[in-house]
């Protein structure tokens, strides 16, 4: 019931800090597909029992390379503001990756709407500007509007965000924590924060400020800084999710760094397998397919009786093999995930592209898993 | 079927004869670009294995090559050092060397090389340097073709290589490598430098007069939001490292130069999606500008058919006629199967086409998809076969049989 009260409460606030900028002129697309209703009775379920990361408020999302993070983060910032609540969608990486996604021209360093959730919940976008947030970490902490403008303008900024040890992380997540720790008249803002994070390779040095500041500065703002965004971090509102698809490097990057965060002591959340692909074969076919056993005479006989060459049977046992030998791999990616013991949603491929309405099915599907 | 690539179809374009280009002993260097996670990795090593055993002496550059490769390729200890490989067919009087970049090594180097010790310790013991090196947007891009410039001499000195083969970072952006000496110069090169710099330089004046109010404000500001400890850090690294700024941009410069020179020829890796042909596409149009020579395009990850006289239509068609009589199930499932596959490689082709339609003279070459990674020696052959379609040699009648 405190849900549902705050949400009332901070939709008709405004909100300091960052200038918020609400589009009047959003549109949902028509005919986009919206959420799957809930229909199964595992999903009702799930409905009932909630989301597996009850309590989490920062939400950061990584994985290698190519495994469709920005997507899942998308998906997930959507199914997080299911229900009328208010999802705020960061990245960090200046790649305006979001933008692209929704199909919006490129994000400046302010909270837009980018989409509308289901039952009248909200998704905010913001893409963290390193320099931008230093400028403004200035203002706000030391009122230096001239001298932070004549810093930017002989190049101290990108200097000090460039190469300075850790201080582009420090201010990269801590904006990250300032949305989520922001309240308006007592009650915060977002319900929840949702960071598209660099890659697995390096998301335990990103987000281990404190030991990156450590060379930077021992004592003073930055460290006090830093100290406080660790203290969100390392808590039980911050979970990190690892995406990855079912192929051998991305699944040992996912291995690497579930040990990598443990060993940081930071919260591993669930493992998120996208661009998952089925298969309309039986177990035991895909085996015989994948050792070139399966009858080529039946499947002649079956090419005969539509018509077609029975000539084509040995192409199609040829394709059924490369299929099934992926197939095969893929459940032996998945087994190793398995061992990993962590919560997993599997998320399936989208063909032609990912849109609004490809999103909206992503965000349904991590709902009806439990991820939100 | 006998125009057909590697994929079982139709060429893209004209067929890039990549057999012919390592044939060809006036290229000594291939640099393999693309967008990030496109196998330009394993199409540098497949590469440079082929021309080994056809008899060229190679080195090949990797950059981050996945754990199991880079150990069948003897590459166990990143030590900077290119190594013999084990397991490679030297009857053609070739051999293959391998390294693994290590960008940080690479630049305490170029460091030790040009500073004399006291100094050289003072930068490597400097927090902003040991930044710099390890995590500055470009460093990586950078040293690849510090170390690219190095083996260039070495191989010039020493004869001991006759062919170089480079991949490049995994950055999101192909143009990153090009960019790169370019964007750490302009930084090593930038005002606030020049400005720390200015209170240790009887040059310096002409800064101090302009900025004579606005200095103290900005020490001032730095002072207080990072500490005073922080400030003096800067003023060290940027005073230790002034004298190494001449250099680095000489040599940055004169890898770029060799890039362009006769002798190079670049390969743009791609797979069929839209976001890396894009790349792609950017990198030849800029390869263009540069007048730098653009081998031609690798296409990796194609879907190949095995049966391409059963359109997918048809093949629907089919299965649903079987599975109206509930006979031969498993023949339906294959047509299903058949069907979605040739679905997969039309929106391949579709976006491919793009690409050629925009290069009609960049030479393609199709590599098609393995279900699993390269492990081994074995099967970067394997991807050679592919590699090496174009070239009338290598694709002998059979060929196609004993692909996977």
């Amino acid at each position: 019931m405190s849900r549902i009260c705050f949400v009332a409460c901070t939709s008709s606030g405004t909100v300091a800090y960052s200038q918020v900028v609400m589009p009047g002129a959003y549109r949902r697309p028509i005919g986009a597909t919206g959420p799957a209703a809930i229909t199964t009775l595992r999903q009702v379920t799930r409905a009932m029992r909630g989301s597996d990361w009850e309590g989490v408020r920062l939400h950061v999302v990584t994985g290698k390379g190519g495994t469709g993070k920005t997507t899942v983060a998308a998906a997930l910032a959507i199914a997080l503001a299911n229900g009328g609540r208010r999802t705020l969608l960061v990245e960090v990486e200046g790649r305006q990756g979001i933008a692209g996604l929704f199909d919006s021209p490129p994000l400046p360093y302010q909270e837009r709407r980018v989409a509308l959730a289901p039952d009248g919940g909200e998704v905010m976008a913001l893409a963290i500007d390193p320099e931008a947030a230093l400028l403004e970490y200035l203002e706000l902490f030391y009122r230096a509007g001239r001298a932070g403008k004549m810093l930017d303008r002989i190049g101290a900024i990108d200097f000090a965000t460039t190469i300075a040890p850790g201080l582009r992380d420090v201010l990269l997540t801590g904006k990250a924590y300032e949305a989520t720790n922001r309240r308006q008249a007592g009650v915060p803002v977002y319900d929840a924060v949702v960071m598209d994070a660099p890659p697995t390779g390096r998301i335990t040095r990103f987000l281990n400020v404190n030991s990156e500041v450590a060379g930077l500065a021992r004592v003073g703002p930055i460290r006090n800084q830093a100290d406080a965004i660790m203290r969100l971090i390392g808590s039980p509102q911050t979970a990190v999710h690892l995406v990855t698809v079912l192929e051998e490097m991305p699944v040992q990057e996912t291995t690497d760094g579930v040990a990598q965060l443990e060993a940081a002591g930071l919260q591993v959340g669930g493992i998120v397998v996208n661009m998952v692909r089925t298969s309309p074969l039986r177990a035991r076919e895909i085996d015989a397919a994948a050792r070139g056993g399966l009858d080529v005479e039946q499947v002649a006989a079956g090419l005969t009786a539509v018509g077609l060459p029975e000539g084509s049977a040995r192409g199609l046992l040829a394709e059924a093999r490369r299929h099934a030998l992926r197939v095969q791999l893929e459940r032996a990616e998945r087994r190793s995930l398995a061992g990993l013991a962590r919560p997993t949603y599997e998320l399936p491929l989208v063909h032609g592209g990912i849109d609004l309405g490809a999103l909206y099915e992503l965000s349904a599907r991590l709902t009806a898993g439990g991820a939100a | 079927m006998s125009a057909a690539g590697p994929s079982g179809h139709p060429p893209l374009g004209p067929t890039l004869d990549l057999g012919g280009l390592i044939g060809d002993r006036r290229i000594r260097t291939v640099v393999c670009c693309g967008a990030g996670g496109v196998g330009k990795t394993t199409t540098a090593a497949a590469l440079a294995l082929h021309a080994a055993e056809r008899g060229r002496n190679v080195v090949v550059l990797t950059i981050d090559p996945a754990r199991r490769l880079a150990q069948s390729m003897g590459l166990t200890e990143l030590d900077n050092t290119p190594r013999r490989v084990p397991g490679v067919d030297q009857r053609a009087g070739g051999s293959l060397d391998a390294m693994m970049l290590d960008m940080k090594r690479t630049f305490d180097e170029i460091v030790l090389a040009h500073a004399d010790e006291a100094r050289a310790q003072a930068i490597l013991d400097n927090p902003f340097y040991q930044s710099l090196s390890s995590s500055f947007a470009g460093t990586q891009e950078y040293m690849a073709m510090e170390k690219l410039g190095q083996l260039r001499a070495q191989a010039d000195r020493t004869g001991q290589w006759d062919l170089i083969v480079v991949d490049t970072p995994p950055s999101r952006s192909a143009l990153d490598f090009l960019d790169a000496p370019k964007r750490l110069g302009s930084f090593l090169d930038g005002r606030l430098i020049k400005i720390l710099l200015a209170p240790a330089k009887a040059g310096g004046r002409a800064y101090l007069r302009v900025l004579n109010t606005g200095f103290s404000m900005v020490t001032g500001a730095l002072t207080r939001v990072l500490g005073a400890q922080v400030l003096k850090d800067v003023q060290t690294f940027v005073a230790a490292f002034d004298t190494l700024f001449g250099g680095f941009r000489e040599r940055a410069e004169s890898t770029y130069r060799l890039l362009k020179a006769p002798g190079t020829s670049f390969l743009v890796v791609a797979i069929p999606e839209r976001d890396a042909l894009r790349e792609a596409s950017y990198f030849t149009e800029r390869l263009a500008e540069e007048g730098m020579p653009l081998g031609g395009l690798v296409l990796n990850r194609v879907h190949a058919t095995d049966a391409p006289e059963i359109s997918p239509e048809r093949a629907l068609a089919a299965a649903e006629q079987l599975e109206a009589t509930g006979a031969h199930r498993l023949t339906a499932e294959l047509l299903r199967l058949h069907a979605d596959r040739e679905r997969l490689i039309a929106r391949e082709r579709h976006l491919a086409e793009r690409f050629t339609a925009a290069h009609p003279k960049v030479g393609v070459v199709e590599v098609v998809a393995r279900p699993g990674d390269v492990h081994d020696l074995d099967g970067l052959r394997d991807l050679a076969r592919d590699l090496a379609w174009g070239s009338a040699s290598d694709n002998a009648p059979g060929a196609a049989d004993t692909r996977r």
